[in-house]
């Protein structure tokens, strides 16, 4: 039994109590990280002496504020690499970043560290965030502590494995098409994507900006409303985050979804479920309704559109995003080359992996002249239709559920070779980020020993609604307790 | 001979103008917008440096000064409006793209009504819409053979207005004219420092040739590179006589982008239509969309400040001056201020235009001097011209004086009561000076009895010496008739 197998509540209370304290707290997660993380790979790495400060930090403002520290004050957390943290590298998973230490922390990282958690390290994700199974980083794999010849899934496969392992009581992530609810799917853990804007972007490095939101990940659902009050909110710094109030995730959790309106769409069912996964999802559809929801059917039409769309808008924004990666910054350069245009392909091509490459070529082609009203134009048109599927569902239906994922974790380069099979993977969940909707994955059962997950989306700043279904689902299941084993390695 | 036949050619010029504009901050972030001078990439901050992660904000002072142009340049300003990215790799551009305006811009369709060979002509505007300046590079000797280049991000995010000109200008001079105009116009309205040398104010042309009286235009190139009114003239006038060669020996032109060599005064080939760079627009994600709205166009409208054409109208009607003279008192904002305060204190326009144009203006370009900066302030001048106006000083002295307060910074007037260099009217001291002189030169005085005027003119002359010119030559002339009455006078 380790601390971080409790949820944050409860810890805290702890560390207010005096019963231990946060430099002990953190010291258990850094020897936990030392022992189990060998096998799983969820750390890039770990800022051991950075920890044990905040740590220290923490036990005196929790001595000295006498019980009135903010309750994450003393938690162990950890960052995907994607978000930058002042003095500390920051490579999001690619070679062309190596050894880049950004001098300004995000905006999320600002807002937790004001409230005194402890940082513990960076964690793996596919290159830029561009993958589904972590297999894409240019620095290791991390495996599903379930399985550990399977996928945690991406591109947040680290902050997933951190919470599943109980390496820390809560990571942040980013989700772009799915890339915090895939992976918490995977690997059994509570995983929110925000709405667009409720959460700052400032110093995440940047996939497809317009589809872009950093979310909590963690082992309860009110564990993840916590870190999600805590983040999110206007930030002066982003002019695409939402001036809205940041109220209610914790206050609305625990009302119950008696007469809740949940709304299954019809098509969500129709893109080759695997039969474990729509077992799981029939039974948590029974167990709400056994709580009081009311279940309705819905058609999201253009969800068979959704994909292709999200694969030239995604990829254009990356085309220019990645383009300051160009080895006069960052990148080791070409020093050998005779032109300009020489050095810039071999920085570009040396510094990036394969489907970085890949996704760079696509939207650099969708956005030529005489290509731009065939692809980028058509894609956000059908973007707007996806939304408009969503307005019209949710005049009907307080919330939406559907399986994660169509499939539970599979096996590690079992989708590497066959890229539009990897893409599919992101099915279920992308249509939300084209619409800008909020959305959360919560653990609803296994199949083949394998975590399943419920994804629950709610309207345009809808999070309360989402976390209040995954809560009533999280008490009825009672599954957050349940360690994989490969947490349980550890002596 | 029809004139057809004389020229076949016409030129047909379109300006393309970079006006930096004079915010505190930079377009997308905190950072200076004033550059000059700093030690290189020490006016950065993760936004304008590129970084990963870092995000635009946009300047609100930026969108205030472009709208305020656009007025100036009776532009519509259509209600919304949006970024988007221009994407190109250089090393000068931190993040391989520029955040600028593509197909909606801030504003569009306006003109500017200027004077070429004393003709008005008016210059269309296509748009004028915002973006960001790039960082210099700093060569190691030619950038062909340099071992390096240094980059400095110290200018990069800076606001850049771009004024797109229709192709209404119909030769180098006129668009020299227009060119001129409009940097005046910015000037005037306070949203850019015209400074060409350093960059500030920019400016590209696009020119080409057909047949005199043809609706159809010519092949087009691009003239980059020009960084003064001299060179754009230059530039345009070589190129239209490069242009007309070809055409006239039967070749045809090619379209492409041409620099400006200062050095050999002369355009040189620099891209063609087949290596046009692909730009990739697309709308800037990171920034949301903006509505224009009606209260603010008029809010801005509003704010602007009086346009030199009225203002030259104005001087004309309102003080009765000259064309020319109120061509100059209105050339730059600072030259109408400094004239309209001198009137202000009491100084009739005619005489505070004859001394600012002549004997400061003098002074100041000798000094190489704006007048505003002068030791001579609107003030000392108009206690001056007080003085000059009452006769209680001569012109003459008050040039001398002016001549020595413009060198030490004294009050001019302090200076003339000080040294005692008021006009004498005293009819005793006169008097004295008087009665001397007709003891000295006894045989002007009996000329002048005896009828010769010009007699009169020496012994005056002859007072003005003794009173170092302060004494008040009408009293002098009176004093010489009374004490030298002529016969039946």
């Amino acid at each position: 039994m380790t601390l971080l197998e409790e949820p944050i509540r409860e810890l805290s209370r702890r560390l207010r109590a005096g019963e231990v304290s946060a430099v002990e707290l953190t010291q258990e997660a850094l020897a936990r990280a030392d022992q189990v993380d060998a096998a799983l790979g969820a750390f890039l790495r770990l800022t051991p002496a950075l920890a044990l400060e905040a740590a220290a930090a923490a036990d005196r403002r929790l001595r000295d504020d006498s019980g009135e520290a903010p309750i994450l004050c003393g938690i162990p957390v950890a960052y995907k690499d994607v978000l930058c943290t002042k003095g500390v590298e920051t490579t999001a998973g690619s070679q062309i970043l190596r050894g880049f230490v950004p001098p300004y922390s995000a905006t999320v990282v600002d807002r937790l560290t004001a409230l005194g958690v402890v940082p513990l390290g960076k964690l793996n994700c596919d290159e830029f965030a561009m993958g589904s199974s972590n297999e894409n980083s240019a620095y290791q794999v991390t495996r599903n502590p379930w399985d550990p010849e399977r996928v945690a899934g991406g591109s947040s496969g680290g902050s997933a494995v951190a919470v599943a392992a109980r390496l820390a009581c809560a990571t942040l992530g980013s989700d772009t098409g799915g890339s915090i609810r895939l992976p918490a799917s995977f690997t059994g853990v509570v995983g929110v994507k925000p709405t667009y804007g409720r959460v700052s972007r400032y110093g995440l490095i940047a996939f497809a900006s317009s589809l872009d939101q950093i979310g909590p990940l963690a082992k309860t659902v009110e564990d993840a409303a916590l870190v999600l009050t805590a983040i999110a909110g206007q930030d002066p710094r982003d002019s695409t985050s939402v001036m809205a109030p940041v109220e209610g995730f914790l206050g609305e959790l625990r009302k119950g979804v008696k007469g809740l309106r949940l709304g299954i769409p019809r098509e969500y069912l129709e893109v080759g479920l695997d039969p474990g996964v729509r077992a799981v999802f029939e039974r948590s559809v029974k167990t709400l309704e056994g709580t009081g929801a009311v279940i309705k059917e819905v058609s999201l039409p253009t969800t068979e559109y959704a994909l292709s769309a999200y694969y030239v808008i995604a990829p254009a924004e990356v085309s220019s995003n990645l383009a300051r990666m160009d080895g006069v910054r960052f990148g080791p350069g070409f020093p050998e080359a005779e032109t300009l245009r020489d050095a810039y392909e071999h920085s570009r091509h040396d510094g990036f992996g394969a489907e970085v490459r890949r996704r760079v070529t696509l939207g650099t082609y969708a956005l030529s002249s005489g290509y731009y009203d065939a692809y980028y134009l058509n894609a956000q048109k059908v973007r707007t239709l996806v939304a408009q599927d969503f307005d019209r569902a949710f005049a009907e239906v307080d919330a939406i559920i559907s399986p994660t994922a169509p499939t539970a974790a599979f096996r590690l380069g079992e989708r590497t070779a066959d890229p539009m099979a990897m893409y599919a993977t992101d099915i279920l969940t992308l249509p939300a980020n084209l619409a800008g909707i909020s959305g959360v994955s919560v653990p609803a059962g296994f199949a083949q020993g394998l975590p399943v997950g419920l994804q629950v989306l709610g309207p345009y700043l809808g999070e309360a609604t989402c976390l209040r279904v995954a809560q009533s689902l999280e008490s009825e299941v009672e599954l957050w307790n349940k360690l994989p084993p490969l947490a349980l390695a550890a002596p | 001979m029809s004139p057809e036949a004389q020229s076949p050619w016409e030129a047909v010029i379109g300006l393309e103008v970079h006006a930096q504009l004079l915010t505190k901050s930079k377009m997308f972030c905190g950072c200076r917008a004033d550059y000059l001078g700093l030690p290189p990439n020490t006016n950065t901050c993760p936004v304008c440096l590129g970084l990963p992660g870092a995000l635009p904000v946009i300047n609100a002072e930026g969108i205030r000064l472009t709208l305020r142009t656009a007025l100036a340049l009776n532009c519509e300003i259509p209600e919304f409006t949006k970024f988007d990215r221009k994407n190109y790799f250089y090393p000068d551009l931190p993040k391989g793209y520029q955040i600028s305006q593509y197909d909606l811009p801030l504003s569009l369709n306006g003109g500017l009504e200027f004077e070429a060979d004393g003709k008005a002509v008016r210059g269309g505007i296509t748009r004028v819409h915002l973006e960001e300046d790039t960082g210099t590079l700093h060569h190691a000797g030619e950038i062909q053979n340099s071992a390096f280049s240094l980059v400095d991000l110290n200018r990069a995010g800076v606001p850049l207005m771009e004024i797109v000109g229709e192709p209404d200008l119909r030769s180098p001079a006129e668009a020299r004219a227009y060119l001129v105009a409009l940097r005046q116009l910015l000037i005037y309205i306070g949203v850019n420092d015209g400074n060409m040398e350093e960059g500030s104010l920019r400016c590209d042309a696009n020119i080409s040739l057909r047949p005199a009286g043809a609706d159809a235009l010519g092949v087009k190139v691009e003239i980059k590179n020009m960084n003064s009114f001299r060179s754009v003239l230059r530039a345009l006038e070589y190129e239209t006589v490069r242009q007309r060669e070809v055409l006239d020996s039967g070749g045809t032109l090619s379209q492409e982008t041409r620099g400006w060599s200062e050095l050999e005064q002369r355009t040189v080939s620099q891209r063609s239509k087949e290596e046009a760079q692909e730009y990739r627009y697309f709308p800037e994600p990171d920034l949301p969309p903006l509505l224009i709205s009606r209260a603010q166009v008029e809010a801005v409208r509003a704010g602007l400040p009086e346009l030199p054409a009225a203002r030259r109208g104005r001087f004309q009607s309102q003080y009765g001056l000259a064309d020319e003279q109120a061509l100059l008192l209105t050339a730059r904002p600072a030259d109408s201020q400094y004239f309209e305060e001198v009137v202000s204190r009491g100084v009739t326009p005619q005489l505070a235009a004859n001394w600012q144009l002549g004997d400061l203006q003098g002074l100041c370009n000798a000094a190489n001097q704006e007048v505003e900066k002068c030791r001579i302030s609107p003030k000392a001048l108009a206690e001056l011209l007080q003085m000059v106006q009452s006769q209680e000083v001569t012109g003459k002295v008050a040039k001398e004086v002016l001549a020595r307060a413009f060198e030490t910074g004294a009050s001019p007037a302090e200076m003339i009561r000080d040294q005692g260099l008021g006009q004498v009217s005293d009819v005793d001291e006169i008097g004295a000076l008087v009665d001397r002189v007709l003891v000295d030169k006894a045989k002007a005085a009996s000329d002048f009895q005896a009828g010769n005027d010009r007699a009169l003119d020496s012994l005056v002359g002859a007072v003005m010496a003794m009173s170092k010119g302060r004494a008040k030559a009408e009293i002098v002339n009176r004093l010489f008739r009374e004490r030298l009455p002529r016969p039946g006078g």
